[in-house]
């Protein structure tokens, strides 16, 4: 699509993100995350509920990195999307692949069963409504505003605060994505100086 | 009309109108800035179909965790069971801590702090998703 502006440094970012998908995550975050047996042993010695709680809060943004997935895929498959921007979404889908391993990796070594993929079809996303490249765009942008929110609100309630920070890392690349859809929808990428 | 009619007519208007407000603490709200502050539960929710979070078409006066093949927390279920119903008093306790007003929710937002902005949220919801 001529008119819609992807950043040179965007497309650079993808070829950093595909070497592996590994993310940029503190030590402890990284340690607890990847499996260091004795931070993972030492929740089983916090209450049964609190650990439960954060099960739960990650099994909820699994389920939403899940859905961004499979609409990514959509958008990818629609046609709509022509290079820059379809290189755009494959990035971006990638980036929720790797944020959904990192949430169903924890959510194993906490105990819990991660939440499953739904089908593509099941998310009964609004097809009919995306007509341009510049549609599938912006329901991409509105799903990262709201992945922003949702993480804002979730970080507050984690009872692990290694995990609350792992949640911000996440946070911020759902932010990135959210102002990167916008400029290359032409509108301005950081439109307040808070999110909500 | 003398001055005892006009005061019991003010009463009565008052007690008719303002005493949802009054006994609830709520003070009305604004559904074009709940709209905006709507934007905050897209990442979970819609108007009209379920998602992570159940669909918002038809919640005022729903049963709590109610949705036919929604998978909903034991947590939620067994609220409903218990017999809440949403409306605009137990939307507005629920959104202000969800997992405090719901314990073992799956909703795990910290949730809408501000007493304003719940009333603007709830009365765009109302809005909405009665059209």
């Amino acid at each position: 699509m001529s008119d819609i502006f992807v950043p040179s440094f965007v497309l650079a970012r993808r070829a950093f993100f595909s070497r592996g998908g590994k993310m940029a995550l503190s030590a402890t975050a990284v340690a607890l995350l990847a499996g260091n047996e004795a931070l993972a042993t030492s929740y089983n010695q916090t209450a049964a509920a609190s650990a439960t709680g954060d099960v739960d809060i990650l099994n909820t943004a699994l389920g939403a990195e899940q859905e961004a997935i499979a609409a990514y895929q959509v958008g990818a498959e629609s046609g709509l999307l022509k290079k820059p921007a379809l290189d755009l979404a494959i990035a971006f889908q990638g980036h929720h692949k790797a944020h959904a391993d990192l949430l169903a990796g924890t959510v194993k070594k906490l105990g819990g069963s991660p939440a499953e993929a739904k089908k593509v079809s099941d998310y009964h996303f609004p097809t009919n409504q995306l007509k341009t490249g510049a549609d599938v765009l912006r329901f991409a942008a509105g799903l990262e505003k709201g992945a922003v929110s949702a993480y804002l609100g979730a970080i507050p309630l984690f009872d692990n605060r290694d995990l609350a920070k792992a949640a911000g890392s996440i946070l911020g690349d759902e932010a990135m994505h959210w102002a990167v859809l916008r400029q290359a929808l032409g509108e301005v990428p950081v439109p307040d100086a808070f999110v909500s | 009309m003398d001055r005892d009619a006009i005061f019991a007519a003010i009463l009565a208007i008052v007690t008719c109108f303002g005493t949802p407000f009054a006994v609830f603490g709520l003070s009305p709200g604004d559904p074009a800035r709940g709209e905006k502050i709507y934007d905050r539960c897209i990442a979970c929710h819609a108007i009209d179909r379920d998602r992570t979070g159940p669909r918002h078409a038809g919640l005022f006066g729903r049963r709590a965790g109610s949705i036919p093949n929604f998978p909903y927390s034991a947590a939620m279920k067994g609220a409903g069971d218990k017999g809440l119903v949403w409306n605009d008093h137990t939307l507005d306790e629920f959104l202000e801590s969800p997992t405090k007003y719901i314990s073992g929710t799956r909703m795990g937002y910290a949730g809408v702090k501000d007493s304003q902005e719940r009333a603007d949220l709830i009365a765009y919801l109302k809005q909405v998703t009665q059209q």
